[in-house]
């Protein structure tokens, strides 16, 4: 990092494995206060694990994530989940209690962890919904609702307990360019009036360049490229440009691996082929 | 040599399997009796789970408790009423009902109405991350969620048993006695000569609370472990039903043995 900023997040020698897969190979990468950080990387490259690693819902093989200081894989449960609360994550489906509705999903964290009355929880719920423009559908159960009215739903409920810092787990994926675009201001807009640590975990290069501080590229388990967006944009070689620039061929091959395109009509006249 | 080999590793490869699943779920039994006291004081979501387990489940309970006991009665008058002791039907039904078929079909049928629809909510929860939700809300599944699920089946079933026994007993009664025309007074007082409250009552919901268990175990064991795609929680959800109906019949062999022997 170029500038002197304060760390909020700080991933130590991080490597994950999934059976015999490595999903992650000895990452190191900081994450900034105040800013948003995007996470970027192919489908498949463990961005949304590393999101649930950071939150400590997945014990690493061996490395150490500090969040605030507090190493989270070695906390009490107990610290861990006071650790949690100023945490606010947004998951790909929104992952909303399927049996409450809009209103009371988004009341829900503020009635388990605080003992506000009522009228309280009423005024904030309805300042959350309004944050994320969805206040007039504070009575539909999410059955109800599109992808991306879910996400905004559980947009606000992240914030209900006005968190420290949000993950967002590929937020415009599936989604319509109007509903990117909602997002993408949401994004930016509470995490500037919120004063928010924000990490976005996300593929959608447009619309990370949009919002995005600070970027991290993630391939095959290493950390390959990080750095401001120019930085990023200015590379004009190796994979970071392939993937920025969304090129069909690159250090990722276009083919999948095999053996000559020759070869493989050789055997085929060999085996009485039409060829 | 080298296929006896495989077989070998194969065998100690599926019986470590196999062990590591009894460790998870003792270890996973054990979480949920720490998780009691929290899920006791929460009165609100106590009742929503018996609601939605006992309640939801009573039209089954009280139509096959009906139909039980009004078979009972009439498979028992036809042998008892050539020996002229068809006044003995009441007894008889009543004791079938209270010892064995109260607990195990009221178990049987609840495991497949309730444990299904826990296993799979529990799995649809977990899939659709709402477990993670949850989690990341800082709030623990296991007192939010698993608890107070796991009480209201072993609250819910022992009542709905005595609800059984109870409509069987009254279609034992229309079958017996308001059709075949048995006497009224020698249906009940031979009934009330013969139960034992201790012996037959109590061991009843002896078992059923037995039985409560090892649904809400088994439910929320294969819920919780369910392979997160549908094909996963389906079957979860055919798991729970097969594990806790072979389940329910072998423990109660051993109950019954240790009870009336």
């Amino acid at each position: 990092m170029t500038e002197k900023t304060e760390i909020l997040i700080e991933i130590k020698n991080l490597t994950f494995s999934r059976g015999s897969r490595k999903i992650f190979d000895d990452i190191t990468l900081s994450i900034p206060k105040g800013k948003i950080t995007a996470i970027m990387g192919p489908s498949g490259s463990g961005k949304t694990t590393l999101l649930k690693l950071i939150a400590g819902q997945l014990q690493p093989d061996s490395g150490e994530v500090y969040v605030e200081g507090l190493n989270v894989h070695q906390l009490s449960r107990k610290k861990l989940y006071q650790l949690r609360r100023k945490m606010g994550m947004l998951f790909q489906s929104g992952a909303l209690l399927t049996d409450l509705n809009v209103f009371d999903n988004v009341a829900f964290p503020l009635r388990e962890h605080t003992k506000l009355p009522e009228k309280v929880i009423y005024a904030l719920v309805l300042m959350k919904l309004q944050a994320v423009g969805l206040r007039g559908a504070k009575n539909l159960m999410p059955s109800e609702l599109s992808g991306g009215m879910s996400r905004r739903v559980a947009l606000a409920r992240g914030i209900a307990l006005d968190p420290e810092m949000i993950f967002y787990d590929e937020p415009f994926v599936g989604q319509d360019p109007i509903t990117k675009g909602v997002l993408v201001k949401l994004i930016k807009t509470l995490n500037d009036s919120l004063d928010l640590t924000s990490v976005l975990v996300s593929h959608d290069v447009d619309e990370v360049m949009q919002i995005a501080d600070y970027i991290c590229v993630i391939s095959e388990g290493k950390l390959i490229a990080e750095g401001s967006k120019e930085t990023l944009q200015h590379e004009s070689t190796g994979y970071v440009n392939q993937f920025i620039k969304g090129l069909p061929d690159g250090p990722v091959p276009f083919h999948f691996p095999s053996v000559s395109y020759a070869e493989d009509l050789e055997a085929s006249r060999k085996k009485g082929g039409l060829i | 040599m080298n296929g006896f080999q495989s077989l070998m590793q194969e065998i100690g490869r599926t019986f470590l399997e196999k062990v590591a699943v009894f460790g998870r779920g003792f270890l996973f039994i054990l979480s949920l009796f720490s998780a009691m006291p929290s899920a006791l004081l929460r009165v609100d979501l106590l009742m929503k789970q018996i609601y939605v387990a006992g309640v939801l489940s009573l039209p089954i309970i009280l139509m096959a408790g009906l139909f039980v006991g009004m078979v009972l009665s009439l498979q028992g008058y036809n042998i008892l009423v050539e020996f002229n002791a068809e006044e003995a039907v009441g007894s008889m039904t009543a004791l079938s009902l209270l010892r064995e078929l109260g607990p195990v079909v009221g178990a049987l049928l609840f495991a497949g109405r309730a444990g299904s629809a826990l296993t799979a909510e529990i799995g649809l929860m977990r899939s659709t991350e709402q477990i993670s939700a949850l989690e990341m809300m800082a709030v623990d599944p296991l007192k939010f969620v698993y608890a107070p699920r796991f009480l209201a089946v072993v609250i819910a079933l022992p009542l709905l048993v005595l609800i059984f026994n109870a409509l069987g007993v009254f279609g034992g009664y229309l079958v017996s006695v308001s059709w075949l025309g048995v006497d009224d007074g020698a249906f009940w007082s031979q009934m009330s000569s013969q139960v034992d409250w201790h012996e037959d009552v109590v061991n009843g919901m002896i078992k059923s609370v037995a039985f409560g268990l090892l649904i809400a175990v088994v439910a929320l064991f294969q819920g919780v472990n369910a392979i997160p795609s549908s094909e996963g929680v389906s079957n979860a959800t055919t798991r729970t039903v097969v594990h806790s109906s072979l389940g329910i019949l072998g423990l109660d062999f051993i109950l019954t043995s240790i009870m009336f022997n």
